[in-house]
């Protein structure tokens, strides 16, 4: 990942390229899921469902290649100090992609159930919420792509939006459940879409922290800004 | 697992069940030895440029480069072998226990009695096992011969060999195996009980299984002995030190806890020699 000289033995060089490459294969078919799911919930869009859904068998695969490559690798080359941050890197950033994906597919399946009843009062925070996700999971695998520490810390940085949104989207759901029953099952399902967003800012921010580890040597030197205050939420009815 | 150790050592392996101890985030101790401003010559040759290193006390030092950094020259320093040659001497400090022991003044024979050195090929005498304990103690202690026979089981005890060979001690130390002889080779340093250990690539003429048996000892020996190890194998580095210096054309690039130069060495050098890059 990080910028270097060749390695005396090229074939490690190809390996550790092989490594980074099928991570943003797999980076980007979990773009591509997040984008349908998207797609799956603000245009009703069922085929995107299904789509997303389908890509996920090719995420799982691709896990299990880069975990089986990570084995072999540390068996083989015994990696050390870049090296072996990046192979250990791998292994942490497939199973962060592989639980994005999952999200997405979960965000996927719900759209089908939210498609039959009729739009509710207001996806905006939702539209928001998915444009600022999608925009950061782009960002963090163009920086595993580019060994940037840079944008990993942006990224990190900007997860706050994503939890202040999410939370105002959880008060938003429970007061349009307390005006009317009926709202009850698609409000229960926008959340846990909303949730699973969230989770995958988690995820991407988990990326982001691995990337800067793998090309700085050291960890974030700051404590990780935690916004999702909804555990402690307490929405009342109006009398 | 060895059976000698106490309970307060096993508690620093941290539950790993491997044989040789992980050192991850070991404090360094104080220093044994303090070099400072060394610079070493063969004739003109600057061989070593200003190294500043201490050798934590009861803990080893890897020194690891590509031919020719230094490393081995520097070992040579701390029992003053470059003495035996002309034409070859150092400049700057080397502090132990707060006596400079490059000065002129220093007594070699006293010097080398604490600091014992293991070469890389196994350098048996021609003589019986216990004879090549005994010879070393001999030139520097009076011992009975019920003292001088506890030494040597002492010695070849803690040298990990007394098991293989205490009913052949007086049979000739050449019919050893490698290992066996190089395990021999760290008794008859012990036995004159050192302070400081030096080992010059100890393993790099053995099978890989003799090769985890001096590792194992080299683990059980810091618990009394500084030991400074030259060592060609990164992973045997890895494995057998608390501390890391790595050298570069006589200069020490950087030196650090083995844990850490291994996974985030902060000079490019080091990473570029540590990952295969040049060497």
């Amino acid at each position: 990942m990080p910028e270097q000289s060749e390695h005396l033995v090229k074939s490690f060089d190809q390996d550790l390229k092989r490594l980074t490459d099928m991570l943003i294969r797999m980076g980007g078919i979990v773009e591509n899921q997040v984008a349908l799911a998207a797609e799956a919930i603000m245009d009703r869009n069922a085929e995107a469902a299904t789509r997303t859904v389908e890509e996920d068998v090719k995420v799982d695969a691709l896990e299990r290649e880069v975990d089986q490559f990570v084995i072999r690798m540390l068996a083989l080359r015994q990696p050390m100090a870049a090296d072996l941050r990046l192979v250990v890197a791998a292994l942490k950033v497939t199973g962060d992609l592989e639980r994005i994906g999952d999200y997405a597919a979960n965000v996927a399946k719900r759209s089908i159930v939210l498609a039959q009843f009729p739009a509710p009062q207001s996806l905006g925070g939702l539209a928001h919420m998915v444009g600022l996700v999608q925009a950061q999971l782009k960002t963090i695998i163009d920086a595993l792509g580019s060994a940037d520490s840079d944008k990993a810390i942006e990224v990190w940085r900007s997860d706050r939006a994503v939890d202040d949104i999410y939370n105002t989207i959880f008060r938003e759901l429970i007061t349009y459940m307390m005006e009317d029953p009926r709202n009850i099952t698609p409000c229960t399902h926008l959340l846990f879409i909303a949730k699973n967003l969230e989770r995958i800012g988690d995820h991407t921010t988990n990326i982001a922290e691995t990337i800067y580890y793998a090309v700085k040597g050291e960890v974030i030197p700051d404590v990780r800004p935690k916004g999702d205050t909804s555990a402690y939420a307490v929405v009342r009815p109006k009398e | 697992m060895s059976t000698t150790m106490s309970s307060g050592q096993q508690e620093q392996r941290s539950g790993f069940s491997g044989s040789v101890q992980v050192n991850a985030n070991t404090p360094l101790n104080d220093a044994k030895i303090s070099i400072e401003e060394l610079d070493f010559f063969y004739g003109e040759h600057r061989a070593l440029k200003n190294i500043n290193l201490e050798l934590p006390d009861r803990q080893v030092t890897g020194m690891i480069g590509p031919s020719g950094c230094g490393k081995s020259t520097l070992l040579r320093v701390l029992n003053r072998m470059y003495d035996l040659y002309p034409g070859q001497k150092a400049t700057g400090r080397v502090m132990m226990d707060g006596r400079n022991i490059v000065a002129p003044d220093t007594d070699l024979n006293a010097l080398r009695a604490r600091v014992g050195m293991v070469f890389q090929k196994p350098t048996p005498f021609p003589m019986t096992i216990y004879e090549n304990i005994a010879f070393g103690v001999k030139l520097h202690e009076k011992l009975s011969k019920s003292q001088m026979d506890e030494r040597v089981e002492w010695s070849l005890t803690r040298g990990a060999l007394w098991t293989e060979v205490k009913d052949r001690i007086h049979t000739s130390a050449m019919g050893l195996s490698g290992g066996q002889q190089q395990r021999l080779c760290i008794a008859r340093t012990i036995a004159v009980r050192p302070e400081v250990i030096l080992l010059d690539e100890p393993t790099s003429a053995l099978d890989p299984i003799s090769t985890l048996k001096i590792e194992e000892l080299i683990d059980e020996l810091k618990h009394d002995f500084t030991i400074a190890i030259v060592t060609h194998n990164m992973q045997q580095a890895a494995r057998c030190a608390d501390q890391v210096a790595f050298f570069y054309i006589g200069e020490m690039v950087e030196v650090a806890p083995a844990a850490r130069l291994f996974t985030a060495p902060r000079e490019k050098r080091t990473q570029d020699y540590v990952t295969g890059r040049f060497g």
